[in-house]
């Protein structure tokens, strides 16, 4: 991998000088990579966006941009594009001279200026709305032209804050694949805000987890699903059943530990961020990934656990099952609809198993 | 389907109609109160430009003579019976005071010429011509009567022609005023003068005031906009007074400098153009920072920050950005102070010297020192009318800017 465009180094932020917003960010991002941070409001995404953009001051650590130390450097001089989720466009411009805007500070001649913001517009599929008001535009229009104005001075890193936040869904896919290929066209790299997973999934080569100022994980979107760092992640991106237990056995060869769930059965998972023997743990399994059955456990597989369908949801294109484990805990299993058993109505008997491979063991969540 | 159309739009209309009628209701007293209090009394000292009584009131006859004068040489030997049988009543009546003040306008030296003329009057069955030219020569001069023809009513031109510095020849045509009496141009130019650098110094000192205010957090920028708004709490007369304490020769302002021996002898402040200014400006500042404080707060702190990401240094988000946006407020606070200004009295007829007097002054002059109300209204009616046109062209300007800005 070649030098990394954007590095922060140990950077801290607080505002009040006592409460941290940001606590000892290490971030390394690549040249021509989309990273998504992603995470719960007022996790720090903005305020990293912000620092990394000259608008906020880190309170300690340094920021490097190019391999330049960018900590002092006004906005100005940075050379970044942003695209703000308020769009931002000045009302007082026409779409054509808010696109210009970039290149005429740069002092750039006036016909090469117009064929630029005539390029950039037709690039976000606006040609011919140069001469409009930004409040003769949709909202989906007026995000597009706050892209080309954010991309016509070629930066080569851009970064957006929430920049679909005000769109409707269905606005918003569409406008997620136009960004999508936007940055695979022009090579430049995205630092992308969102708390909305579904987006960052589409959208990313990688995203950092945010939670309370921290990254919890950086990682691609696959294997942030797959092998979530912690018990947060795991909540946070996608959907997940949590049995509490103790770790009472670990197979470090194989990266196995054994809990014995609060019920007294216990199972085979993947070592997460789990305590050794005696720590308490919190064994997490994906809705997909639970194998169900009706009728008695040792129908479906020797350590299948019984259990009783409290509740079927049909959604479509999938049934969701609710069902509590012998023992007391439920769980909340995910079948599509071609593989779903009209057999498994409320109160019916049933049995759940999952590969240990697709469950694992997290220490608890602080309130856990 | 048509008939339920056209009962539709029917009884849409109806609603329409009834919720205006509410509204005309509900704002039927303030109406009526504006149109007593504040139209009236406006219309009717306007009307005074215009009204021309005294002569016609007190001397009938010759003004009834000269009616059908052509204006060619000397009026008949009527005309001449005639004002005589009106001096002598108007004497008696002790009335010729009133048609000589008027006259007098037009006419110096008139009023001197009446009554001369009243005390040799021609006893009945005299000639009354011979009598009066024996009197005055004056009486043999087509000016006079010209004058006294003009003065005929009931509506003139005279007193609104003389606000801009124009009279009436002989023969009726407009003509320069006489060097003595055209001032009113040189007042106005003056008062414009006054009021625009008053406006400038408003708008130089009170944008960045303005700025700062909308820059700060809303509890912080109340506490400073209760400083900006202190001194509606005093009269203005209390503040054009602090000025004169300030300004005068012994004043603090050159005390402190002589204290501080920047300067030998006590410079002359008041009574000067500089002290006239300083303090109009000071006083009409509110009047700037409110409305530019209104529309600088409303620009959205994301512009700024969007053109500094673009790569726009701060001197240059001001020029493009966050001035063209604060226009409205620029037009409107100008506006306010630059009107106000227009006709400011006390403060520079406290500090100023006599060139330093504006037209409110001299309003005031003609109506309560020599009682002229005709040219009072006259002045009054330049003032409104400069004012009008004033708003006019803002009207246009804002009207233009709030399609620029949506
Ligand atoms: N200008 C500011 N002054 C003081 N505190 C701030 C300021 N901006 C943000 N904060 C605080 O910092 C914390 C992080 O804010 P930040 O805007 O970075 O969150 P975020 O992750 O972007 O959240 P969201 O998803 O809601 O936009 C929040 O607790 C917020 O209250
Ligand atoms: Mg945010």
């Amino acid at each position: 991998m070649s030098a990394p465009i954007v590095r922060f180094l140990g950077v801290e932020k607080s505002y009040d000088g006592v409460t941290p917003v940001v606590r000892h960010l290490d971030l390394d991002i690549a040249r021509g990579e989309f990273l998504t941070l992603l995470g719960p409001s007022g996790s720090g995404k903005t305020t990293t966006l912000m620092m990394l953009a000259g608008f906020e001051v880190p309170t300690a650590g340094r920021i490097e941009v190019e391999g330049r130390d960018v900590s002092r450097l006004p906005p100005h001089r940075r050379g970044i594009g942003v695209v703000f989720q308020s769009y931002a466009l000045f009302p007082h411009m026409s779409v054509a001279e808010n696109v210009g805007f970039p290149l005429e500070v740069r002092g750039m001649a006036r016909a090469e200026r117009s064929a630029r913001v005539a390029r950039a517009l037709e690039m976000v599929r606006l040609g011919g709305f140069g001469e409009r008001r930004p409040a003769q535009l949709s909202g989906g229009q007026q995000q597009r032209v706050a892209l080309a104005r954010a991309l016509v001075f070629e930066p080569s890193l851009v970064l957006m804050d929430e920049p679909l936040g005000a769109l409707d869904k269905q606005l918003r896919a569409e406008m997620q694949l136009e960004i999508r290929h936007l940055h695979e066209q022009l090579g430049v790299t995205v630092v992308y805000v969102t708390h909305d997973q579904e987006e960052a999934l589409t959208l990313s080569d990688r995203i950092a987890v945010f939670h309370h100022g921290a990254v919890q994980q950086l990682d691609a979107p696959a294997q942030l699903y797959e092998r979530p760092a912690n018990a947060f992640v795991a909540r946070f991106i996608g959907e997940n059943n949590r049995l509490a237990g103790t770790v009472s056995e670990i197979d470090s060869e194989d990266g196995m530990v054994k809990v014995a769930l609060a019920g007294g059965r216990s199972l085979w998972a993947m070592r997460g961020d789990c305590g050794t023997a005696g720590a308490r743990a919190v064994v997490s399994v994906r809705p997909e990934r639970i194998a169900l059955a009706p009728g008695p456990a040792a129908d479906l597989s020797e350590d299948a656990i019984p259990a009783r369908v409290v509740e079927t949801i049909y959604l479509g294109d999938h049934v969701r099952v609710r069902l509590a484990l012998e023992g007391g805990a439920e769980v909340m299993a995910k079948r599509p609809i071609a593989a779903a058993d009209p057999r498994l109505v409320a109160g019916a008997e049933a049995a759940v198993a999952w590969q240990p491979e697709h469950a694992i063991a997290f220490a608890p969540e602080p309130g856990d | 389907m048509a008939d339920a159309a056209a009962g539709l739009a029917r009884r849409v209309r109806r609603a329409g109609l009834r919720r205006r009628a509410a509204a005309v209701l509900l704002v039927a007293p303030l109406l009526l109160f504006l149109l007593i209090g504040f139209a009236a009394p406006i219309a009717a000292l306007l009307a005074r430009g215009v009204q021309d009584t005294e002569v016609p009131r007190v001397l009938p006859r010759v003004t009834a003579a000269l009616a059908d004068w052509d204006g060619q040489g000397l009026p008949g030997p009527d005309a001449f019976a005639a004002l005589a049988e009106d001096m002598r009543e108007a004497r008696a009546a002790g009335t010729l005071a009133q048609a000589a003040t008027r006259l007098n306008y037009d006419i110096n030296g008139f009023r001197t010429l009446m009554f001369a003329t009243a005390r040799r009057l021609p006893g009945p069955g005299e000639d009354a011509q011979a009598a009066l030219l024996a009197a005055d020569p004056a009486w043999g001069e087509r000016a006079t009567w010209a004058a006294i023809r003009r003065a005929g009513g009931p509506v003139t031109d005279f007193y609104l022609l003389a606000a801009i510095d124009l009279k009436r020849d002989e023969a009726g045509r407009i003509v320069a005023a006489p060097a003595e009496q055209a001032i009113f141009r040189d007042v106005l130019v003056r008062t414009l003068g006054i009021s625009l650098l008053v406006t400038l110094l408003c708008l130089v000192a009170g944008y960045p005031v303005a700025a700062l205010l909308a820059s700060l957090p809303t509890r912080q920028a109340a506490v400073l906009l209760a400083f900006v708004l202190l001194p509606f709490w005093t009269s203005l007369l209390v503040r054009t007074a602090a000025w004169v304490v300030l300004l005068q020769r012994e004043g603090v302002v050159n005390t402190a400098l002589l204290g501080l021996g920047l300067i030998e002898a006590p410079v002359q402040m008041i009574f000067t153009r500089f002290a006239v200014v300083l303090a109009m400006a000071h006083i009409l500042l509110p009047f700037m920072i409110l409305p530019l404080y209104a529309v600088l707060r409303a620009i959205p702190p994301g512009l700024g920050r969007a053109a500094a990401s673009l790569g726009a240094p701060p001197w240059r988000v001001f020029l493009r950005v966050t001035w063209p946006l604060s226009l409205p407020g620029v037009a409107a606070g100008s506006l306010m102070v630059f009107i106000q200004a227009l006709g400011y009295y006390i403060t520079p007829a406290l500090l100023g010297g006599a060139s330093d007097q504006m037209i409110s002054w001299f309003i005031a002059f003609y109506a309560s020192r020599t009682v002229n109300w005709g040219m009072a209204a006259a002045l009054s009616a330049l003032l409104l009318v400069a004012t009008a046109a004033l708003f006019a062209v803002y009207a246009r300007l804002a009207g233009e800017a709030r399609v620029r800005v949506a």
